[in-house]
């Protein structure tokens, strides 16, 4: 039962997020744990990425938190299934404060990727878009083609969120690109650049 | 009864976290905290954040303070348990976290299930690296979260004010 | 988001009502209002009520109905302490426990607190996350009819069932069962398998 029910999905996930973040314009970016720092540095190690290299299911929170400090930039969230789903309730929170400037990317290959690919809860029937609009989320998707993608684009960087996407991906990883690894220079180094005050 | 107090320290605390240009408020609400949360949702510049659990809170104030606001996070002792893991954030970026946590499970407690994590309280968040500032008179509570406060955003540390169930006051079982 | 409709029922009344006619149920309720209320019908041997531990009065109940498949066990619990440990919802969907059945009493507040507002007052709809979470059976209770389908859902239809109660928001006279939890283990292990 390993990785059976994901075979069906041909979507590559670092080139999901990389032609997400061409469109990114001086939007900041908060990874979860895992693939997503990967993803995210390999493209471009931009002083507006925050990686989180650990708090699982904190990713939500920390880029709602900068979406209140900063209304009139786009904040999204690039994060994995599992991250998603250990910290759940914050999509409920985030339902209630409806905070305009968030998006969240679920790259959701259906397991937890960086322990040995167990299936997480999305393989068995939990659907995180319906849990996303249960929450009170105004547009949520489901994405699976790179047309689909390509349409929900609009909706990721510039129309008013909160928004929530799933992005259906193939099981396996791409390789490692490290992103900086010290939280206090990586927060600094964002905090700078997202507020052009110095560190 | 101390119970009476609860309002008075609260308008204190309150006036230190504006001066301290606190602009988000992140909670789960606790009986002790009623008037500090009342304050917050009717203030016109501090965004009040209702939480599902308290973990969410250490990755606002987090967000927060990488995009250039300060914050605090109002719970009660049991919360402490929640927030254990997400601490770790903030303690490797070396984020500014004030807390303040209104005590169970000690002074007067009556529920047997508030004890243990009551009583585990200030250890645990010691173990996390977390500075704890305990008061349990009335007239310092406000002066505690200063000096917290100071610690929390000019150190750069996680700081968390304990305020004693003794100040609190009695959960009244009778009602 | 559910439709904003008026909210009549009393909870204290609606589980008088689901306990009614309870057989052998075994029954989990939530800290707060949620274990006054069933304190309030009865202390019967076969509740275990939790005075603490927010956020896992769901998985409480999971684990008991994993463990004794041939009854059925309810959870009755709070819209707050649910908010809490809402990722339970997945966990629960996930395993399809065929004899648990969860129901929330929406005040749409903390009760215990100050009567802050909650999630679900601002338009967060748990039954339909339970939807999301996978649950096959999910309802949404407004009025004594609604009531009076939804109870034997609880009880028959298989589970996972979610049934979201909305309850007014008034303070009720606290109805206290006995709180310590070593008492509360051994009465329920020893009704229920003969021996602590």
């Amino acid at each position: 039962m390993a990785t059976k029910s994901n075979t069906k999905y041909t979507l590559q996930r670092r080139k999901v997020v990389h032609r997400i973040l061409e469109g990114r314009g001086d939007a900041a970016v908060v990874t979860g744990i895992g693939n997503a720092v990967h993803d995210v540095a390999s493209a471009n190690d931009d002083p507006k990425n925050m990686y989180l290299a650990g708090i699982m299911g904190g990713a939500a929170m920390v880029a709602f938190g900068v979406a209140l400090a900063q209304p009139k930039r786009r904040i999204l969230v690039i994060t994995g299934d599992g991250e998603l789903l250990a910290g759940i309730g914050s999509l409920a929170t985030i339902g209630v404060e409806q905070p305009k400037n968030l998006s969240i990317i679920v790259i959701d290959n259906q397991a937890y990727g960086a322990t040995g690919n167990q299936h997480t809860h999305t393989g068995r029937g939990v659907d995180l878009v319906g849990i996303a609009a249960a929450s009170g989320f105004k547009k949520t998707a489901l994405i699976t083609t790179n047309a689909e993608l390509q349409a929900e684009l609009p909706r990721i960087h510039n129309k008013p969120g909160p928004y929530l996407a799933v992005v259906k991906v193939m099981s396996k990883s791409s390789a490692r690109i490290d992103a900086p690894k010290d939280g206090t220079y990586v927060s600094r180094r964002f905090r700078a650049a997202v507020t052009g005050e110095s560190a | 009864m101390a119970r009476k107090k609860k309002t008075d320290w609260s308008k204190d605390v309150f006036k230190v976290l504006k001066k301290a240009d606190v602009q988000q408020i992140a909670y789960v609400p606790d009986a002790g905290h009623t008037s500090l949360i009342k304050m917050a949702i009717a203030d016109n510049v501090i965004k009040p954040v209702s939480l599902t659990s308290e973990q969410e809170g250490v990755a606002v104030l987090s967000g927060a303070w990488l995009g250039g606001e300060a914050g605090a996070l109002l719970m009660q002792s049991s919360g402490v348990g929640n927030v254990i893991n997400m601490l770790g954030m903030a303690n490797e970026c070396r984020f500014p976290l004030l807390m303040l946590v209104t005590m169970r499970g000690e002074w007067g407690e009556f529920n047997p299930w508030q004890v243990p994590m009551g009583q585990a309280t200030e250890g645990v968040l010691e173990a996390s690296g977390v500075i704890v500032h305990r008061v349990d008179e009335p007239s310092e509570i406000a002066e505690t979260v200063e000096a917290a406060a100071k610690l929390a955003f000019e150190g750069g540390r996680m700081v968390a004010v304990l305020i004693g169930q003794r100040v609190v006051g009695f959960k009244d079982w009778t009602k | 988001m559910a439709a904003r409709r008026k909210i009549t029922l009393d909870r204290r009344k609606v589980v008088a009502n689901i306990l009614k006619d309870r057989g052998d149920l075994l029954l989990v309720t939530g800290l707060g209002a949620p274990t006054w209320d069933a304190a309030s019908v009865e202390d019967n041997p076969n509740n275990f009520y939790l005075w603490g531990g927010m956020g896992g009065a769901v998985l409480t109940g999971l684990g008991l109905a994993l463990a004794q498949p041939q009854r059925r066990v309810l959870v009755l619990t709070g819209d707050g302490e649910m908010l809490m440990g809402v990722g339970g919802l997945a966990t629960v969907a996930v395993q399809k426990p065929s004899n648990l059945a969860i129901g929330i009493l929406d005040n749409q507040r903390y009760g215990e607190t100050g009567m802050q507002e909650t999630h679900t007052e601002h338009g967060v709809d748990l039954a339909a996350m339970a939807s999301g979470a996978g649950f096959q059976t999910t309802s949404t209770v407004y009025n004594a009819a609604e009531l009076k389908t939804a109870i034997p859902m609880l009880y028959n239809t298989p589970g996972p069932v979610f049934v979201d109660v909305k309850v007014t928001a008034e303070d009720q006279p606290m109805i206290l069962p006995p709180r310590d939890g070593p008492t509360l283990k051994h009465r329920f292990r020893e009704n229920l398998l003969g021996s602590i």
